[in-house]
């Protein structure tokens, strides 16, 4: 975790001085083009934030879920007992900034054990594994959430985050079945979406997202992305290393969505309900928009045709 | 486990992450969508019928002018407007903060097909308003012919890009038909503006109604045909069940029974025109009920979401590579 440094603002830059050019990546499509008030962040520019989750430390103690409805206010979810292990949160979504899932493996752990990873096993069980995993917001590059929405209420930070802004989002649930992580969704009975911030508040003062603070095992780390991005592929050589070869980092290259929360796993996404190989879906403008220009054209043509022969 | 013999010890039970269902394989977390089922209401199909209506009216309004056909032209534009009146009114009742539908109206984004969609909507809206105001009041003739002609050019793009609103998201069946949903959609809108303007027109005046009406109609059972066949096997699952599958079934009973009533029978009687056009009025709105519910019905399952993921990772690497994730 990043110390306190007398200007919390000032952070090692990456060059980043435009809000839609992150890590040198130019967006113009993510442009609006009606700029409204500053279009770049200029000389306010921050390196882009991350959360790097390291599942294999992962203890389920959700300390993760309470910090963030805590700091962010975010209504109480009382859904009953799934019967999914210890999962009772479900899902994320509009009151689910952070999910911690739980999965329950036939698998030897002794590995994980030798490897001073804290799944846990039961006495007696030699063959029984837990995989515990903190899902968040990826607040991706090529975020389809922030394509798609038509007020701007999501828009990309300073940071290189991707926040709503409850003060423009009318509810139009775009979003959220633009993403393919199913972040996003729409509060009951208030109607606008919500969903992770990276705790913008707090990082404008330059501290970390609360669940990164409340976190015990240091699974969800917080900072620079490039950063993390190093740790975390250094911590996948040395728990290969260690045995664990089902191990693997999630999103943790700026490729495909480039996501700025990325994951270390101990099996299959698919198992921790993410997306194995999610497309990205807003930015295939030639096969979206030109088949409605054809059919726009075979429409237009097809009632000229209706007309071939006589008006009546 | 009661089964198990006294000395073997008893097995906790899990609750397997794997999903086993029938010819799956794949793997999920607790059989748990992977992404959300989209928010939208009843209104947006009805949207994606009303807009299609209206804007395959408009050049067909604009064509009868042509045509010097004035009873098919004015049928042919009231229903645009009334389409294009219809439409803002349900997609502001579908928001989650309806009073803040202007919000819309703050950026342009061309990303976004909802904010070029709403921009479609808004000029092809104020052009048809403008374009009858006009005719009936008889005031400013040339502003009233450029308005229609501009409402004539909007509306094939007011009626396929709702399809782009729905293919550009990660529900499966809809943003893997890209290609052929603004097809389909382009069809049922020509259907339905050709059966609305034969009901509305004297059976004389509405020979290019009729003919619209047909041609949309067998253009939108060909499409859908197509659509499924092109989503594969797996993907063409959600329509083969459910309401998708009832509200597919009743479409194209309707859709065939009006075309055939209105192809055969509505030259001679203006009856069989009202009652063919109703047909394929209600197998268009059916058939964008259909499509609407599928999208729920795959989003649900995340089979859809992981299996077409595997295959494409499985091309990506070989049948051995690392994979991606």
């Amino acid at each position: 975790m990043s110390e306190a440094t007398g200007e919390p603002n000032i952070l090692p830059g990456s060059g980043t001085t435009d809000a839609y050019n992150i890590d040198g990546i130019d967006r113009p499509e993510t442009r609006p083009l009606i700029p409204l008030g500053q279009k770049s962040y200029d000389g306010e520019a921050q390196p882009r934030m991350g959360f790097f989750t390291d599942t294999t430390v992962c203890i389920g103690c959700k300390a993760c879920e309470v910090a963030c409805k805590e700091w962010n206010d975010v209504p109480a979810t009382l859904m009953g007992l799934t019967g999914n292990s210890y999962d009772n949160t479900e899902d994320l979504g509009a009151d689910a900034w952070r999910h911690v899932t739980f999965i329950e493996q036939r698998k030897p752990v002794y590995v994980q054990q030798e490897a001073g990873l804290g799944t846990p096993s039961i006495e007696g069980e030699p063959d029984f594994r837990w995989l515990m995993s903190s899902d968040v917001c990826k607040h991706c590059t090529a975020a389809p959430c922030l394509d798609v929405c038509p007020t701007g209420a999501l828009f990309r930070t300073e940071f290189g985050t991707v926040v709503v802004q409850e003060d423009i989002c009318n509810g139009c649930g775009y979003c959220v079945p633009a993403c393919p992580f199913g972040v996003l969704d729409q509060r009951e009975g208030d109607g606008r979406v919500w969903k992770c911030t990276m705790c913008y508040d707090r990082q404008k003062d330059g501290l970390e997202p609360a669940c990164a603070q409340a976190c015990p095992t240091d699974s969800i780390q917080y900072g620079p992305l490039e950063e993390l991005r190093e740790k975390a592929n250094g911590r996948l050589e040395m728990v290969v290393e260690a045995g664990a070869t089902d191990a693997r980092l999630y999103g943790a290259d700026e490729e495909e969505y480039g996501m700025g929360a990325f994951f270390l796993l101990l099996d299959e996404p698919e198992v921790y309900g993410l997306p194995p190989d999610p497309e990205i879906v807003s930015r295939k403008f030639g096969s979206l928009w030109g088949s409605a220009a054809v059919a726009a054209g075979a429409l237009a043509a097809g009632v000229v045709a209706a007309f071939v022969g006589g008006s009546r | 486990m009661t089964e198990a013999s006294p000395q073997a010890r008893p097995q906790p039970r899990l609750r397997s992450p794997v999903s086993e269902g029938p010819g799956n394989g794949h793997r999920s977390y607790y059989g748990q969508p992977i992404i959300k089922e989209p928010t939208w209401e009843w209104e947006i199909p009805f949207y994606f019928f009303t807009g299609g209506l209206a804007g395959a009216s408009a050049p067909l309004a604009l064509l009868a002018d042509l045509g010097a056909n004035g009873r098919l032209a004015r049928a042919a534009r009231l229903t645009a407007l009334a389409g294009a009146t219809a439409s803002p009114v349900l997609l502001v009742m579908d928001l989650g903060r309806p009073e803040r539908f202007y919000n819309m109206l703050r950026v342009v984004k061309p990303t976004s097909p909802m904010s070029v969609g709403t921009w479609i909507l808004s000029v092809f809206g104020s052009a048809t308003g403008a374009a009858v105001a006009t005719e009936v009041l008889g005031v400013f003739p040339r502003l009233g012919r450029a308005m229609r002609v501009l409402s004539a050019l909007l509306g094939p793009a007011l009626s396929t890009y709702t399809a782009v609103l729905i293919t550009d998201t990660s529900v499966p069946v809809w943003h893997e038909a890209r290609r052929e949903l603004p097809l389909v959609f382009a069809a049922s809108s020509a259907a339905s503006a050709g059966a609305a303007a034969a009901m509305l027109t004297p059976t004389k005046d509405a020979t290019p109604a009729r003919r619209l009406a047909v041609g949309g109609a067998l253009a939108e059972l060909g499409g859908t045909v197509l659509m499924k066949r092109r989503l594969g096997s797996l993907l063409a699952e959600p329509y083969e069940e459910g309401e998708a599958r009832r509200f597919d079934e009743l479409s194209k009973a309707c859709t065939s029974v009006g075309a055939l009533s209105m192809a055969f029978a509505g030259r001679r009687s203006r009856a069989a025109a009202v009652a063919g056009g109703a047909m394929i009025l209600a197998g268009a709105a059916l058939e964008r009920w259909s499509v609407f519910r599928a999208g729920f019905q795959s989003a649900r399952d995340p089979k859809y979401t992981v299996v077409p993921q595997r295959e494409r990772l499985r091309e990506l690497n070989g049948p051995n590579g690392p994979g991606r994730g």
